[in-house]
């Protein structure tokens, strides 16, 4: 019987033939908390008393590290000593980031693997042709004990991506415009298979598509493997793998044609990712930039946003926040000169963090304070006070908006 | 699990996603005395004050969506919540729910804020001002969770 990608992984993972609908108990290759997850999930696996399956168990602190407060600290070293006591893979201050970042960096995520992440963005691995999905907590405590999970087979909607982008157009352009389509919501506890022209997409690219699939309620997300695929992953993945894909005339629920060579640069507006307009169509003044994140804060994206600011300044109204997505993302930007770019600019260069992406700390925002980030989110409220408002759009565009003082474009400056 | 609740309604809308029930700067904690007060507090400043044990949420459709925070659960659970009720739930949020032993009725009514509101799981009968509504049971296994009282319960008992 034919079968769709996530049918065959859940199918080999739980060792029965099974199909969208279907509930499985699924063996987890990985399963992955962070600083704010984790210590639930830790005092979930205390109440079982039983072993740790340390091998497959990732901790990397992200969202409130360094810590912020005593509570955040008290947080992070509950994980800390739970790493250490059952000596889990465990990325500490310093070498690790962002924890969707540091899973396919450091090679967990893979092509045929399901990995398990207490953190809704897990979803991000898909670019890795991965089946990788959003849990609780609790249940990451539960699969530190057991190396398995009930999950529910989830039926597939086809993303058939036709034409080359216009040059300019990222992927966060393209998931954009795929989610102003979907709606929040609109894909909810479905796979997102993107298939089609993705020659034309960079794995980094795809990252940041995989990873707001979550932002229309997608419990997964997948993408072919191809030879970019493989060249990210030599000489970084753990262990084997094997390419699955979906065969091609298994069952999708809902094919979406969209025409990447139609795309124009996009922006989400106030308050919801779905809520998206042309960037012509929006000029609102702004207060801070913010670049980074596991959506945009990759070397590339810095590259892209340090080649915009080289030799200009930043708007005197305006602070631009620049975070990169990992420790390695960081090294790499001090390598290459493009912090020096950034801070000439007058732009801020912090160390790796989840931070202000979620209102946490290191860049969050007062009263009426308006900022264009790069991140997935622009909820009510989600980087700061209630009256903030957050737009969001690929980092091209957040470096122009940073130097023109409102929203706008490089081709503006 | 009881099989049949009853309590005054909550009447929440769409799209309530997780940065509402609970902002993200106080994730620091997972207490849920501490979380609690916080309900949806950007807003609805005064709603964690007017719920009481028992009440019973009635909401539209995708409920709980954005992060996997099981504090959303937890700040809910606080407040003394007794069943959640929407038209759809945001995955993680519903899983969420089941595991923390919280049951959570799909099913869209027309309820009116403070009203009453009555639920016979053994009928998969919704009653409340404007009439009868049926609701889908749960596949077994999900039924037990809550009955066992989440996941962790389960998990032992069923000797995973």
């Amino acid at each position: 019987m034919s079968k769709t990608a996530v049918e065959k992984i859940f199918s080999e993972k739980s060792g029965n033939d099974v199909k969208a609908g279907d509930y499985v108990m699924a063996n987890v290759d990985y399963v992955m908390v962070n600083d704010i997850t984790g210590p639930i999930a830790v005092d979930a696996f205390n109440k079982l008393n039983m072993e740790a399956k340390s091998d497959k168990i990732i901790i990397i602190p992200d969202h409130f590290v360094p810590p912020k407060d005593v509570n955040s600290a008290i947080q992070y070293k509950t994980v800390k000593d739970f790493a250490l006591k059952y000596n889990t893979n465990f990325y500490d201050i310093g070498k690790g980031g962002v924890c969707h970042q540091v899973m396919m960096e450091k090679g967990y995520a893979a092509p045929g693997r399901l990995i398990a992440g207490a953190d809704s963005h897990t979803n991000t691995y898909g670019a890795l042709s991965s089946i990788s999905v959003g849990i609780g907590s609790t249940e990451a405590g539960v699969i530190f004990a057991t190396g398995k999970m009930w999950f529910k087979v989830p039926e597939t909607y086809k993303i058939n991506l036709i034409g080359k982008p216009k040059d300019g157009i990222e992927g966060k352009d393209i998931i954009l415009h795929i989610l102003s389509k979907i709606k929040n919501g609109g894909a909810a506890y479905k796979c997102m298979e993107f298939s089609g022209d993705i020659k034309y997409i960079d794995i980094n690219e795809r990252m940041t598509m995989a990873n707001m699939t979550t932002e229309a309620g997608a419990k997964c997300s997948f993408f072919d493997t191809d030879e970019k695929t493989i060249e990210y992953l030599n000489n970084r993945v753990i262990g084997d793998y094997s390419i699955i894909k979906s065969d091609d005339d298994a069952n999708f629920e809902k094919v979406f044609n969209i025409n990447m060579d139609e795309i124009e640069n996009s922006i989400a507006i106030p308050n919801s990712p779905d809520n998206v307009k042309l960037i012509s169509e929006v000029d609102t003044k702004i207060d801070q930039a913010y670049i980074g994140s596991c959506t945009n804060g990759r070397i590339e994206d810095i590259r892209k946003a340090a080649l915009i600011l080289k030799n200009h300044k930043i708007n005197k109204n305006v602070r631009l926040m620049v975070v990169p997505a990992s420790q390695e993302v960081y090294n790499q930007a001090l390598k290459e000169g493009l912090i020096d770019i950034i801070v000439e600019a007058g732009g801020y260069f912090s160390g790796t963090t989840c931070g202000a992406c979620l209102g946490g700390y290191m860049g969050v925002l007062g009263p009426d304070e308006i900022c264009i980030s790069s991140t997935n989110r622009n909820f009510i409220g989600r980087m700061g006070d209630k009256t903030s408002k957050v737009y969001l759009a690929n980092p091209k565009i957040v470096a122009a908006s940073s130097i023109l003082g409102r929203i706008g474009t490089p081709e503006e400056i | 699990m009881l099989n049949k609740i009853e309590g005054r309604i909550i009447v929440l809308g769409d799209n309530v996603d997780t940065d509402q029930i609970i902002p993200a700067k106080y994730l620091n904690t997972s207490d849920p005395e501490k979380l609690a007060p916080h309900f949806m507090e950007n807003e609805y400043p005064d709603l964690a004050k007017t719920i009481k044990k028992g009440d019973i949420i009635v909401a539209g459709k995708n409920f709980g969506s954005g992060s996997s925070r099981e504090h959303a659960v937890i700040t809910i659970k606080g407040l003394g919540v007794s069943c959640i009720i929407a038209e759809s739930f945001a995955r993680i949020f519903f899983r969420n729910g089941i595991n923390n032993g919280i049951p959570l009725i799909e099913a869209k009514i027309n309820a009116e804020n403070f009203g009453n509101i009555k639920i016979d799981f053994d009928k998969s009968t919704i009653t409340y001002g404007s009439g009868i509504e049926h609701f889908n049971r749960y596949p077994e296994f999900l039924g037990k969770i809550i009955e066992k009282g989440g996941l962790i319960n389960y998990v032992v008992s069923e000797k995973w």
